[in-house]
């Protein structure tokens, strides 16, 4: 210890042998390796050059910025998000579809009569939008809501009372799901009367088939989660079925025969329990908020992607006559 | 009448659903028929007209020779859509600030709702538990309602009407659908949801709900009313009436789709004819089985020690 205090004395004694001069003194004047004029004047010069330099160059640069925002569709910035321009040519119309990935799923063109309300009434779309609606007044509703016996009623009360616009929320979210049944139907009653399932659009009709079923589901699943009577009695009677599942049920035909109890069988595996109680809301919950809008989406992938491929919208189409018609050949 | 029944009934935030579906359903057909009815007779015009039918445009919309065919869809069907969004926005809004979604008391194992009802979407089937024992009607059904219509593109075989409304060209396969939609589907649920009261029995719109009431309706199976005792005899006799029923069912189709759809009769594949043919046995047997029911008060027509029809 003591030695080193010796060290450290020695390298001051040091300096003051310089003659007093500090690391810090050495810096501010004698960094200039011996050229004339010294440091100081040298910077004086050299930021009175930059000031004359930036009265000419500021009002130039500030002109030039000021010309490139007036035509802020040439920046970068803008250039690099939107690939082409936008002035009114064909060309830009069918870019305008084709470089956006939310509307690429159109093509370019379609048929001028397809535009009409009256030929595909547009149920298809709306159930589209309305997924979209129910998807995101869904996640809204979930930050409210715990899927727990305890619980789930009094958060819908909360809801339904004290979160802001929390009525409007479930409100939003039920008609949505009920209007959703109603377009899906109406789609799948026009696509059949256009004739749409029929060649090539055969595999898209039986995908369409699964959306209606996921549909059915997704409001059913939901039905129970307010934890209510309706919900409940609804849940009940819906599952009360799945007893009777011919073979996989305890009370359906063979059934038994089958080796099924109440406990074992499929209406067991629905509901994670013989009756409706905790484990059913929980599990309702999670095919409601994630397995069923999973699935569906894949199959939304599926069936828009087909639309695409089979051909597009199909029609309004022109009429074929009977004569017309020619027979395969067997 | 009892009005303020029929009214807490129509009323009932679930129900409204419906009663929108209705007027929309009908609207819609109308708005189908309407386009169908100009197909045909468009169709009838170039049909007797050859020379025509080489050189018309072929639909109903109007179109002259410097129209383009296409339309691009920027901003053509994207205002469309966007209109379309918007106007369910609006419409969803005014509804959920006007009604409000249904919330009854808490669930309560040990209360039971009565009348206890599915969702209105599965009331059709819900209604069918009155014909049907619980795997039909809640089981096999919808596993039959579900695998037929995705069979449906595979059995119609008939190339004319894709992209088009006709009635003439399909008159076979849209009036089966218009049966399988309309009458059984919709017209079950609106059953299901308006007339049927406490103890699931029949109240007529207006008829007050009587919890208490009570019908005395003796429903027989059809082996008893014959005086056949014996299991044995019971589950050969059903075997006979419901195969019965395929065989003579089956034959009456037959004939009638051959002489009335003879080309797709001659289009169809022996699998294709079988399917089309089951499905729409099976079809055709919901309504003659709530016939029976109602006329005659028959409740099963087939009994055996594991399952009744």
């Amino acid at each position: 210890m003591s030695r080193l205090l010796t060290r450290l004395k020695g390298k001051n004694s040091r300096a003051e042998e310089n003659g007093g001069v500090t690391m810090a003194d050495e810096n501010k004047g004698n960094g200039n390796n011996g050229k004339p004029g010294g440091l100081l004047t040298r910077v004086t010069a050299g930021v009175k050059e930059d000031v004359e330099a930036l009265k000419t160059d500021l009002p130039a640069k500030a002109k030039e910025q000021i010309e490139i925002l007036s035509k802020p569709t040439k920046t970068q910035l803008y250039t690099s998000i939107f690939r082409h321009k936008h002035d009114d040519t064909p060309r830009n119309r069918a870019l305008g579809v084709l470089s956006n990935v939310f509307l690429h799923l159109h093509p370019a063109k379609v048929n001028r009569d397809a535009v009409r309300y009256s030929y595909t009434w547009g149920m298809g779309g709306i159930t589209f939008y309305l997924f979209f609606v129910l998807t995101l007044t869904g996640v809204l509703l979930m930050f409210y809501y715990h899927p727990s016996k305890v619980q789930a009623f009094r958060d819908v009360l909360y809801l339904e009372h004290d979160v802001p616009y929390g009525k409007l929320l479930r409100n939003m979210h039920r008609w949505a799901a009920h209007l959703m049944v109603i377009a899906v139907e109406l789609h799948m009653f026009r696509v059949f009367l256009t004739g749409s399932y029929k060649k090539p659009r055969e595999f898209n009709w039986t995908v369409g088939v699964i959306l209606l079923v996921l549909t059915l589901l997704l409001s059913f699943t939901g039905y129970l989660l307010p934890d209510d009577q309706l919900g409940f009695w609804a849940v009940t009677v819906g599952t009360n079925m799945a007893r009777a599942t011919p073979l996989l049920g305890h009370e359906g035909p063979f059934g038994p025969q089958f080796g099924m109890t109440p406990y074992n069988d499929v209406r067991f595996g629905l509901l994670g329990g013989s009756i409706v109680d905790a484990n059913a809301l929980l599990r309702s919950y999670i095919w409601h908020c994630i397995g069923i809008p999973i699935i569906a989406s894949v199959f939304m992938i599926l069936h828009f992607w087909r639309v695409r491929k089979d051909g597009g919208i199909s029609g309004p189409a022109q009429v074929v006559l009977d004569s017309e018609v020619k027979e395969a050949k067997k | 009448m009892d009005w303020k029944q029929l009214w807490q009934i129509l009323s009932a935030a679930d129900n409204v659903p419906i009663i929108a579906m209705i007027p929309l359903l009908a609207f819609y057909i109308y708005l189908a028929g309407r386009q169908a009815f100009a197909n045909d007779k468009l169709i009838a015009d170039l049909s007797a007209n050859p020379a025509l039918a080489k050189t018309h445009h072929r639909r109903t919309w109007p179109f002259r020779p410097g129209w383009q065919k296409e339309v691009h869809v920027w901003p053509f069907l994207l205002r469309v859509e966007f209109l379309a969004a918007i106007i369910v926005t609006i419409i969803l809004m005014v509804w959920s600030i006007t009604l409000n979604a249904p919330l009854e008391e808490p669930a309560n194992p040990n209360l039971t709702m009565n009348p206890a009802k599915a969702p209105w979407y599965f009331l059709g089937l819900q209604e069918m538990l009155v014909y049907f024992d619980p795997w039909i009607a809640g089981v096999v059904m919808p596993t039959l309602i579900i695998i037929g219509l995705m069979v449906i593109p595979y059995i119609d075989t008939n190339p004319l009407g894709s992209g088009y409304y006709t009635w003439k060209q399909r008159k076979f396969a849209i009036s089966t659908f218009l049966f399988g939609f309309v009458i059984l589907w919709v017209s079950m649920i609106f059953i299901g949801t308006f007339i049927r009261g406490p103890g699931w029995q029949w109240f007529w719109p207006g008829q007050t709900w009587d919890h208490n009431r009570l019908i005395y309706e003796v429903n027989r199976d059809l082996p008893d009313l014959l005086g056949i005792t014996s299991n044995l005899w019971k589950g050969i006799f059903g075997a006979i009436v419901v195969g019965g029923y395929f065989v003579i069912g089956g034959l009456i189709v037959n004939g009638l789709f051959r002489r009335y759809n003879p080309k797709d009769y001659k289009r169809m594949s022996l699998l294709q004819y079988s399917i089309m043919m089951t499905f729409f046995l099976i079809m055709v047997a919901l309504p003659i089985k709530i016939l029976i029911r109602l006329l005659f008060h028959i409740k099963y027509l087939w009994i055996t020690p594991w399952f009744n029809i």
